[in-house]
């Protein structure tokens, strides 16, 4: 079990303003890239963003463009988790493949306050805010090996350099 | 309601198979081996990643295709440069199905090598490999990441997603084509109409289209936002595929009560050609709102409307006449391109005044091969018609059937092709 403190946004949030398609090309490490992360919704974000927070969003988060960057700017932000009422399909894809925990609970949108915080509770499957507790959906073990190590290349360098010894 | 009763979507049938599992549903993440893989000029940059990884040895090379189609023959030092790292990449490791420049798009090449089969799955480091709908596959594009994670170990983690259901009904009218009914659909619906779900047809249209047709709808439901889609494949598919397959295949069809968490209906029969507008897919309207339009050039090609038929179609509008703007043909494959040279459209192509490039995406993307000029208007048979697509940010992009494109390059503006189709 682990407590988070809660940053609260809305509906279909786009790539574009959690990433700034304009910096696609020209910022590459992922310090540079977390240093403008959700800079066109909220620009107080990456001042006061700590290791450990968690985003909590509404309906269709991470629609737009396909561009990983979008998940690697809250990764190297510190984010630990994005708690959505849903995901667009390719952001939900990044998220596993970068190594930050994609959690779909519809209800926590309209209920907890930015600044608040929240119990993730993932042995037993479940998010306490509030004093309610709400059901999430357990992960394959694949794809909770991939987060744990941190994203697809990390965990698969690993796979390879332990059949490697 | 009890989803055990429930019958199953084709992508829920697809992604057990590729998991060797008994049954599969929606929401369910498995870890999937999909039948085959490809990239393309992207290659070298996958392998990039690949290295990070750490592995040694791709783990299917069998399963690898790659085709050189993106860029070809490559327009500059750098994507010669590129071409040559991926050459040497292939044959470091052992991958047989490698197409050299001038073989053709990857969707259309893997197609005509039956590389894929009904029933399987194919993943691409390509946004249109839904493409492979067409046979009756499960077919979805992933990033570079994800296709370096399946050359290192063959398997990918996989969602099995919603399903919509569109039924088509109805025959077209002679000069309207299945990329009508894909334009139609896309503006009907929008560009995240799909919702990154499984969009699975059905409808007694499918069967009246030409396998040439068949594909242009799947593949265009990249710019409908689809994960993959599906056409019910029958005897002409089968037949298609029997002199070319190296395999058996089981083709799989969805169950009468699957769930679909949305279902759409298009009578076809009183479909007119459509057109998009600048800039986006889905600014779509009756051709007839857009004629008039004066086009500088005319563009026939890509993976989505570059095969045989549309060669043909163009030069049934073509036979006898010129051409009032410059249009450029380019075969979506080699194949293609010797089928059409024999049964002469080619010739007629050229009597027209249109010229012919090699076989690859041409200018598709804006790398080379028919870039326009600031302010120029290209009408195309291509799928994306987002601005500078082409290259050239401060240019205009329509998007039609080859029929359409043909008969607006004789005119030199937009025009209905029924005008000259007797
Ligand atoms: S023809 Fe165009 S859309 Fe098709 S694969 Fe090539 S670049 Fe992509």
């Amino acid at each position: 079990m682990s407590q988070h403190r809660v940053w609260v946004y809305g509906d279909n949030v786009n790539t574009d303003v959690i990433f700034p398609g304009k910096y696609t090309y020209t910022l590459k490490t992922p310090e540079d890239i977390a240093a403008h992360a959700l800079e066109d919704l909220d620009s107080t974000f990456a001042a006061n963003v700590k290791h450990g927070d968690v985003i909590v969003a509404g309906r269709n988060w991470g629609c737009g463009s396909s561009r990983e960057q979008a998940v690697t700017a809250l990764k190297y932000s510190g984010v630990y988790a994005i708690i959505a009422e849903s995901f667009s399909g390719i952001y939900f894809r990044n998220c596993i493949n970068q190594g930050i925990l994609p959690i779909v609970c519809p209800q926590l949108n309209n209920l907890v306050p930015t600044g608040s915080s929240v119990t993730l509770d993932l042995e037993n499957a479940q998010i306490v805010a509030e004093g309610q507790s709400f059901v999430i959906s357990h992960l394959s073990p694949s794809v909770q090996a991939i987060i744990d190590t941190g994203g697809l290349v990390p965990m698969l360098h690993q796979r390879f350099a332990e059949t490697a010894k | 309601m009890d989803n055990a009763i429930l019958g199953r979507t084709f992508a829920e049938k697809a992604l057990a198979r590729a998991t060797g599992v008994s049954d599969a549903r929606v929401g369910d993440i498995l870890d999937m081996t999909p039948d085959l893989i490809f990239s393309h000029d992207n290659s070298a940059a996958i392998r990039r990643i690949f290295e990070k990884i750490g592995a040694a040895k791709i783990a299917y090379p069998d399963r690898v295709a790659i085709t050189l189609d993106h860029a070809v023959p490559a327009p500059t030092t750098e994507h010669a440069q590129n071409h040559a790292e991926i050459r040497a990449w292939v044959a470091q490791q052992g991958i047989k199905h490698f197409f050299e420049v001038g073989r053709g798009i990857c969707h259309q090449v893997i197609s005509e090598e039956a590389l894929i089969l009904p029933g399987e799955t194919i993943l691409g480091a390509d946004s249109h490999s839904t493409h492979f709908g067409w046979l009756g596959a499960f077919g979805a594009g992933v990033g570079r990441t994800e296709m370096a994670a399946l050359w290192a170990t063959g398997q990918l983690w996989w969602r099995v997603p919603e399903s919509m259901r569109i039924t088509l009904n109805g025959r077209l009218q002679h000069g309207v084509t299945a990329k009508d009914i894909t334009l139609r659909l896309i503006g009907d619906l929008g560009v995240d109409g799909g919702k990154y779900r499984s969009v699975e047809f059905t409808g007694d249209t499918v069967a009246t289209l030409s396998l040439d047709e068949r594909a242009v709808i799947p593949n265009m439901m990249a710019e409908f936002g689809a994960q993959n889609a599906y056409l019910p494949p029958d005897q002409r598919v089968f037949d298609y595929l029997e002199q070319r397959r190296t395999r058996d295949y089981t083709p799989l069809y969805p169950d009468a009560d699957a769930l679909y968490d949305e279902e759409i209906t298009l009578d076809v029969a009183a479909l007119e050609p459509q057109i998009a507008l600048p800039h986006m897919p889905e600014s779509v309207v009756n051709l007839s709102e857009a004629l008039g339009q004066p086009v500088q050039q005319a563009f026939i090609g890509t993976c989505t409307n570059g095969r045989l038929e549309d060669l043909q179609a163009a030069a049934d509008v073509l036979r006898g006449r010129k051409v009032r703007c410059r249009m450029i043909v380019i075969p979506a494959s080699s194949q293609v391109l010797l089928e059409a040279t024999r049964r002469g459209f080619i010739e007629t192509l050229l009597e027209a005044g249109a010229t012919i490039s090699t076989p690859g995406c041409g200018p598709c993307m804006g790398n080379h091969m028919g870039i326009p000029a600031p302010n120029e208007v290209t009408i195309s048979s291509a799928n994306r018609n987002f601005r500078g697509r082409m290259g050239t940010p401060d240019a205009s992009i329509y998007l039609a059937s080859p029929y359409v494109v043909a008969a607006s390059a004789i005119a030199g503006k937009i025009a209905d092709p029924r005008e000259y189709l007797s």
